[in-house]
């Protein structure tokens, strides 16, 4: 076909590789938000008298959208390798970058502008919120600025190739 | 109870000619997958749960179990029964009038409508929300026979849904991956929201705590069904996207995809990158 599917470039954007790790990563911190927090910690709740009904729809949407890309992430990096585009650094990077946004995303809408339900009930929640949104933001910075590191070293290299 | 089995019949029924058609197959040297045969049989044991037998009779008097009847029936069988290719069997064991007459039929403007999945969705989705909206459900706890049409519209929708976005069975003008995905996503926020509002407001004369936990397995039980028919269509959309690049790769006229595509040596990473 067109060079560009088999010869992605120097962009990690341009990977399947990238964007199945993106859509892990966000898996991955759904998950984890439904595994330690909902279910194991039990400081989330199924369900805040406080949630309004509008909310509810937004979630389950969301929700349904987390199971889905959790699965297609990995049909994903499954394609890229078969199309032999994988590219592994570009994943981790990727996924650094899904973790951090759906954390953050969790942290900001989901809990304080649609109110679905706190970080934990019952304590003052002020640090609680802080450490939640800090780590969602340390690691979408880390995640966005690995790429761009990527991205730069993938072209010098190539610049060094055909020069 | 006694009167209740007849109920067993058309469970019965679609077991036996099923089994008829795989034995006549593997009589004519063609046989049938023994897992798709296990499939339906599994898949009208689910279906016929909910109309009789311990889950059925306990649904009328505890949500938990109507709840576990409707997963049953509307999702779990339903997924079987899709998986078992009925229609594949059917085509490939009548003789050929029928099997022409059965094909026309798919054909037909009316089984387009039913098997387009926005409008299984909505009939199955939208099934249960007018369901437990509605006085339907106290409705049903109260008549029978209300009980069993509401069961048995959980078993077609179900199939209609469930074959729209996987289906194993010859479908033509069977929609592109996007919109199948879309659907499935929709459709699913549908179930998982109803599940949370039955949670907050539970239905007249159901305590809270059954509520809670009927809510409770309706979401999870929904999520757990939904991943499994989420895995079958991307696993679809994987087999379909190799077909292409395996095409593609031969209409140009060069090696097999594999070969053919770069190697990762080529790519231009830097040091760091296989780590």
């Amino acid at each position: 076909m067109s060079r560009a599917s088999n010869h992605p470039g120097t962009n990690p954007l341009r990977y399947r590789s990238y964007w199945g790790g993106f859509l892990l990563g966000i898996a991955m911190m759904a998950a984890i938000d439904e595994i330690v927090f909902h279910q194991i910690l039990a400081w989330h709740h199924f369900y805040d008298d406080a949630t309004p009904r509008i909310a509810l729809l937004s979630d389950g949407l969301l929700h349904a959208a987390e199971l889905f890309v959790f699965v297609f992430g990995f049909f994903l990096m499954l394609d890229a390798r078969r199309r032999r585009s994988f590219w592994a650094a570009a994943s981790w990077a990727a996924f650094v970058t899904g973790l951090g946004l759906f954390q953050l995303w969790d942290g900001v809408i989901d809990h304080k502008v649609l109110r679905l339900h706190q970080v934990r009930y019952g304590v003052d929640l002020l640090p609680y919120d802080f450490a939640w949104n800090a780590a969602g933001a340390l690691l979408l910075a880390t995640g966005i600025i690995w790429t761009a590191t990527l991205a730069r070293r993938a072209q010098s290299a190539q610049i060094a190739q055909t020069s | 109870m006694g009167a209740e089995l007849i109920l067993a019949v058309p469970a019965l029924a679609a077991a036996i000619v099923y089994l008829s058609a795989t034995v006549l197959e593997g009589r004519r040297g063609r046989p049938w997958p023994w897992h798709r045969t296990v499939c339906w049989i599994a898949g009208t044991m689910c279906a016929a749960a909910g109309f009789f037998g311990p889950l059925a009779s306990a649904a009328h008097d505890s949500f938990v179990a109507h709840m576990a009847a409707h997963l049953l029936v509307g999702m779990v069988a339903p997924l079987l029964l899709v998986l078992a290719a009925p229609v594949t069997l059917a085509l490939r064991a009548l003789s050929v009038d029928p099997a022409r007459r059965l094909s026309r039929l798919l054909r037909s403007p009316i089984a387009h409508v039913f098997t387009h999945p926005v409008v299984a969705a909505v009939l199955n989705v939208g099934g249960i929300w007018a369901l437990y909206l509605t006085p339907l459900y106290d409705l049903m706890q109260r008549d029978m026979l209300v009980h069993w049409l509401v069961m048995l519209h959980f078993v077609i929708a179900g199939y209609l849904y469930t074959a729209a976005l996987i289906g194993i069975d010859p479908a033509p003008h069977r929609p592109g991956f996007v919109l199948r995905a879309a659907v499935l996503v929709v459709s699913l926020a549908g179930h998982g929201v109803l599940a949370k509002l039955l949670y907050a407001d539970p239905l007249p004369g159901v305590p809270p705590a059954e509520a809670h936990a009927g809510a409770e397995l309706m979401f999870y039980g929904g999520d757990a069904v939904e991943f499994v028919i989420i895995v079958l269509l991307c696993a679809e959309w994987y087999r379909v996207t190799g077909r292409q690049l395996r095409s593609v790769a031969s209409a140009v006229g060069r090696q097999p995809t594999r070969t053919r595509l770069r190697s990762p040596r080529t790519r231009p990473s830097t040091k760091g990158a296989s780590a």
